[in-house]
């Protein structure tokens, strides 16, 4: 047993971490969010020169061939400096579904470009009626001909207004939440009857609502398997909440730093507030917290390729530890810095709203007790 | 000991009810407070009061109160909420106007409350300092006797809604040697005074409420002095206990339980209602009891407030009350899932696409979650009322 990292993994971990402390303080990242586009193509240039998006992918396909300790490693600082860029969307949900599910032709054509940095991909899944089930669709990809054609509604696709390119999920056969059925496919955002209404989220990202209508699919747009794309879905999801999870511990390590540091030197009554004893057990129970979190971080990063079942409790498992430790630690550490912590110029509250969408993102902590619990 | 309502409570309830159907002013029908485009918006629903002559229930009835007893503010009370009214501001009606009226003298209850009744003066309240939140009594703006004036000098933060603000009353410090408590006074500082600088502070939702306000070298009349110099910590505990009475906001929080309700029957789980799934009931259902549980707390409270008495026990009410609007928020954000997540713009925001997806219930729901951290710090945080419990009830 060993959880320490190799020297490659502490040398990508220290470039990532120079590129947060020097491009991404937190007036650099306001100017970014507050931006027209809400994100700075030249970081994505940077991400592609340190190898960042070639990270997962294999050496023969242009990558660095490194596993999820090293995508772990990469959210982890991204989550300590709450970078927007679509790193998630791009390498690890929209590479995860080229690298298990993606045709040869599609490997080739689109993994070189977002290793380049040339291709921006997003995640459409979500659905107004369909809460967390990944299999409540009524985006429909009819056949006609030799492929497709598209229908339908997705909501609060992340990362939507940036790219180029969208994963969306559909159902090709059977009812609205039946497992069999559903479908991946690679969607050029900007074929015709695809329309983006833009808008901001309140964790300074950006997202759409993504409207198909009548969009004309080539059979080569089908990533895996036709009607049986659920397994492929869950797979790319549970990989998208390790990385969430990495993301996460780091926004939780600044809270906690930061709000130690606070109360060492806020003075009421004449004395540091973290003297008294109700706060200190309060920033333990913050740090306990952290520390829980890590562990089911790493935990859920080296079991993503175990058998279905296990790789799915893990991620459940570490999707709910991330959501109450996120909950907790994000409302204390507010609590603690009194109305400081409400601020916008405070760093505080952009970290509190980030964890507070982490846990709503692929399912909540009330989802994954239930998905957990039905796992056994 | 019975709950129940006489027949004339019922008629009361009953006029209240239609005063309120007919007199909902529409321009902030549908509205929340961060929807509002300015004053005139937040007075709208005051000035109706005003009119009808209820608008300070809490008030004697000498200075302009109703005269109505503790089930008829209760009664008042619930169906506002239950209409969904707006509410009045406390600044003047449950802050500065009780100070003024108790410990005020003639001259300044004829020029200061007919005003804050009509809704003409704007009031905020001038208390915390960067150095001093829950150690309020550390404050350090001073006011120095120069003649029949005062030179005031310091800076005040956290001051809600100071950008519309005709006055401020403040807690500044006059005897420099006392000790902390013992030289504080209770000063009113016109806003248009020379040296008052209002500057926003924007919270983590977007939002413009509070301010910081710098005093520099501001020339204030001494008949602005209220009660006796050096004696303002007495007025501010005082305000203090009054701010707290009203912050449990039990039949806003009802109204708040009904909401909820409403978005999860409207919530898709599975191919039925969130609400009809065990699990987001009985969330709502442990709210609901702990809620009632309050309400019969606060009950308690004014029996025993009507009565003379007045406990710190009211703390119990700031904790719980709080406790239960954050809970009530982050089980809204809950149940809309994924529309949580989409920015409400507001008005100073000056953004050209204002398009907010989703559910009206869902709009600003994330945004509704984040402001409410704030309940918990101010007005003495949950942290300062335990300690008071544990003071001045347990006597530890």
């Amino acid at each position: 047993m060993d959880f320490s990292f190799t020297e490659e993994q502490n040398l990508l971990r220290n470039s990532v971490q120079k590129f947060v402390q020097n491009d991404y303080g937190f007036e650099p990242r306001r100017a970014i969010i507050k931006s027209e586009s809400g994100w700075k193509r030249d970081n994505w240039k940077k991400f592609a020169e340190l190898g960042l998006l070639g990270a997962p992918f294999t050496e023969e396909q242009g990558g660095l061939g490194g596993g999820p300790i090293d995508t772990m490693i990469i959210m982890e600082e991204f989550g300590r400096g709450l970078v927007v860029e679509p790193y998630l969307g791009t390498v690890v949900l929209g590479g995860g579904f080229l690298r298990h599910g993606g045709s040869k032709a599609q490997q080739e054509k689109l993994i070189p470009e977002i290793i380049e940095g040339k291709r921006v991909l997003a995640f459409a899944f979500a659905e107004p009626q369909g809460r967390y089930n990944l299999a409540d669709l009524t985006v429909t990809a009819k056949k006609s001909g030799a492929g497709y054609t598209l229908n339908g509604h997705k909501a609060v696709v992340i990362g939507a207004p940036w790219a180029d390119t969208l994963i969306v999920t559909a159902r090709t056969a059977g009812g609205q939440r039946d497992e069999k059925g559903v479908s991946v496919f690679v969607v050029d955002k900007k074929a015709k009857g695809v329309s983006c209404r833009d808008y901001p989220t309140v964790d300074g990202l950006r997202a759409s609502e993504v409207t198909f209508e009548n969009v004309a699919l080539g059979a080569d747009a089908l990533v895996g398997q036709a009607d049986d794309g659920l397994p492929l879905v869950e797979r790319v999801v549970d990989e998208g909440i390790a990385a969430l999870s990495a993301e996460a511990i780091g926004a939780m390590k600044v809270l906690n730093d930061a709000t130690v540091e606070y109360c060492k030197t806020r003075k009421q009554f004449g004395v540091a507030i973290g003297k008294f004893q109700v706060l200190q057990h309060r920033m333990v129970d913050m740090f306990m917290n952290y520390e829980q979190s890590v562990s089911i971080t790493y935990m859920v990063n080296l079991k993503l390729d175990e058998n279905d079942t296990e790789r799915k409790k893990a991620a459940s498992a570490a999707k709910v530890q991330i959501g109450k430790a996120g909950r907790f630690i994000g409302q204390q550490a507010v609590q603690l810095h009194g109305g400081m912590g409400m601020t916008d110029e405070l760093n505080i509250g952009h970290y509190f709203k980030r964890l507070t969408m982490i846990d709503t993102m692929f399912g909540n902590v009330d989802h994954h007790l239930k998905r957990y619990a039905s796992l056994d | 000991m019975n709950i129940d309502f006489t027949q004339a409570d019922e008629a009361f309830r009953a006029e209240v009810k239609d005063f309120i159907n007919e007199n909902f002013p529409p321009q902030v029908r549908g509205k929340s407070r961060n929807e509002y485009g300015g004053r005139d918006d937040f007075l709208a629903w005051h000035r109706v009061l005003y009119n009808k002559g209820w608008v300070a229930p809490s008030w004697p009835k000498e200075y302009g109160g109703t005269g109505w007893n503790s089930t008829q503010k209760y009664i008042f009370g619930e169906e506002c909420a239950a209409a969904d009214t707006p509410g009045t501001l406390p600044f003047g009606l449950a802050m500065v106007g009780p100070v003024i009226y108790t410990y005020g003298n003639a001259e300044q209850k004829k020029e200061y409350l007919p005003k804050i009744l009509s809704g003409e003066s704007w009031w905020c309240q001038g208390y915390s300092e960067p150095g001093s939140g829950s150690d309020l009594a550390s404050l350090k703006t001073t006011a120095v006797r120069e003649g029949d004036h005062y030179i005031v000098n310091g800076q005040k933060t956290w001051t809600t809604l100071a950008q519309y603000a005709d006055w401020i009353f403040c807690l500044v410090r006059t005897d420099m040697k006392a000790k902390q408590q013992e030289g504080i006074s209770f000063l009113l500082i016109d806003m248009k005074t020379p040296g008052v600088t209002v500057r926003p502070i924007i919270t983590m939702d977007g939002a413009h409420e509070v301010n910081e306000v710098f005093l520099d070298n501001v020339k204030v009349p001494v008949k602005n002095l209220i009660g006796k110099e050096n004696e303002g910590w007495t007025y501010a505990k005082f305000l203090l206990g009054h701010e707290r009475a009203g912050i449990a906001g039990v039949a806003r929080s009802k109204r708040g339980v009904e909401r909820l309700k409403k978005i999860a029957a409207a919530e898709q789980d599975g191919g039925k209602s969130l609400l009809d799934g065990a699990d987001f009931s009985r969330n709502i259902a442990e709210l609901e009891i702990d809620l009632l549980a309050l309400e019969f707390t606060e009950l308690r409270t004014l029996a025993r407030e009507s009565k003379g008495g007045h406990g710190p026990e009211a703390s119990i009410l700031k904790i719980k009350g709080t406790d239960i609007q954050q809970r009530l928020t982050e089980l809204t954000l809950e149940a809309i899932a994924y529309y949580g997540n989409p920015y409400r713009p507001f008005a100073h925001d000056k953004m050209t696409n204002e398009y907010v997806p989703g559910p009206d219930y869902s709009h600003g729901a994330g945004q509704n979650y984040f402001l409410t951290r704030r309940t918990t710090i101010y007005g003495g945080s949950s942290e300062i009322q335990r300690n008071i419990i544990a003071k001045m009830v347990l006597g530890l």
